[in-house]
């Protein structure tokens, strides 16, 4: 076989991109860690939640969460006996330096909602990504490559929960990441450390002996928004039937 | 033959084609970083350079290798199951390197009261004081130990 010169400038670049697969080869996995063993999520207890903002100010210590952003907060919900579907809710600065203290208990019943990343399954946010920048790592956290992200803010727009912002200086989408960097160290996340009650908790349900699984054994729970069908895997456990 | 006589022109058009294949194959090698694809549509890379993000939080574990009087004092009162950092702060740098100062002792009158001050959206069996009429000012450590805090309970944490 005679190969002109021509057909030789084009196999040349062709066999240099073959060669570079064939070199690539598996990069080494990180040490001590493996993705595939661990399935990550989070239990709020909510009857446990005394709205102090420990959480809050926990998780904006720990990932640099720029003022007036908010990777977690803590909602207060005021559901009124005759109006039990319009609930009155207020999250002062994220529940950040806690509530105003309600003096004497009128109608209805108070209770206090933390929030965060459901980290879902089926998330919409890693659904309109453009570009590949936001995805749902092997061990079950929704992540952004923040080097990847362009900032069109629609993954911002998709998520149900309202759990994305753009950073104000980085100009890129920012979310809860389940302290990844902790939780990957065998460390619980911040907002959890934090917690004085214990309404948090970090579980992981790959792991047979995590508490997790005789808890929703046992108990009822509910997750944010199921009929939006995001597969949420944060857990709520004594949630009101008002909370949105 | 006649259809084929000018064939000419649709190779020159199928090269010109694969060329531009080529070049676009070339580009698509040069932007698309090495772990694109790794795990799925995404930069595989990305997951160690999360992981990697500088920590705060020490953790309860580490404050207990060294404070294990104050862990003791804990573990019987009120307070067993608050972990140190909730109140202490972020203290990763100091659990790192102890000889690079002491945190500061958190100020009672501010800190009691994030959680117990008195109001009826807490939760009813969670202990709550109205401050100013339980103590008037008197801080609160006069009379309650932070990690050990029912009275009586004795120590001097």
């Amino acid at each position: 076989m005679k190969i002109s010169r021509r057909q030789m400038l084009i196999l040349l670049p062709a066999a240099a991109i073959a060669w570079e697969h064939v070199m690539a080869g598996t990069p080494e996995a990180a040490p001590n860690y493996a993705m595939s063993e661990h399935w990550w999520s989070m239990l709020i207890d909510i009857p446990k939640c005394i709205g102090c903002g420990n959480c809050v100010r926990a998780c904006q210590a720990e990932n640099d969460v720029p003022d007036g952003r908010f990777r977690t907060w803590v909602e207060r919900y005021h559901v009124h006996d005759e109006d039990m579907m319009n609930p009155e809710v207020i999250s002062p600065d994220g529940g950040k330096e806690g509530f105003p203290s309600v003096a004497k208990e009128d109608s209805g019943k108070y209770f206090f909602v933390p929030k965060l990343c459901n980290q879902c399954v089926d998330s919409p946010c890693t659904q309109v990504c453009p570009v590949g920048a936001t995805f749902v790592t092997p061990d079950g956290v929704v992540l952004v490559d923040q080097k990847y992200c362009m900032g069109c803010a629609y993954c911002v727009q998709a998520c149900p929960y309202g759990c994305r912002y753009i950073h104000p200086q980085k100009q890129v989408a920012d979310k809860c990441t389940l302290c990844y960097h902790r939780i990957t160290k065998g460390l619980t996340t911040a907002c959890c450390e934090a917690c004085p009650t214990g309404a948090r908790q970090l579980v992981d349900l790959k792991n047979p002996n995590d508490p997790i699984h005789e808890f929703l054994r046992t108990h009822p729970v509910q997750i944010l928004k199921p009929q939006m069908a995001t597969g949420a895997k944060v857990y709520y456990h004594g949630m009101d039937g008002s909370v949105r | 033959m006649s259809a084929f006589k000018d064939a000419g022109h649709l190779l020159r058009f199928a090269g010109l084609f694969v060329l531009a294949f080529i070049v676009f194959l070339v580009v698509r090698r040069f932007v698309v970083p090495k772990s694109f694809g790794e795990y799925g549509h995404y930069r595989g890379a990305a997951i160690a350079e999360i992981a990697a993000h500088p920590a705060q939080f020490a953790g309860h574990q580490a404050c207990e290798a060294c404070h294990s009087d104050i862990a003791d004092a804990k573990s019987k009162g009120k307070h067993a199951h608050v972990n140190c950092e909730a109140c202490h702060g972020p203290q990763l740098k100091h659990a790192d390197d102890p000889s690079s100062g002491v945190p500061p002792k958190p100020d009672t009158a501010t800190l009691c009261v994030r959680c117990h001050a008195a109001s009826a959206a807490r939760p009813k069996d969670f202990p709550q004081v109205d401050a100013v009429a339980h103590a008037n000012g008197v801080p609160c450590e006069t009379c309650h130990k932070p990690h050990d805090p029912a009275l009586g309970a004795g120590g001097t944490q």
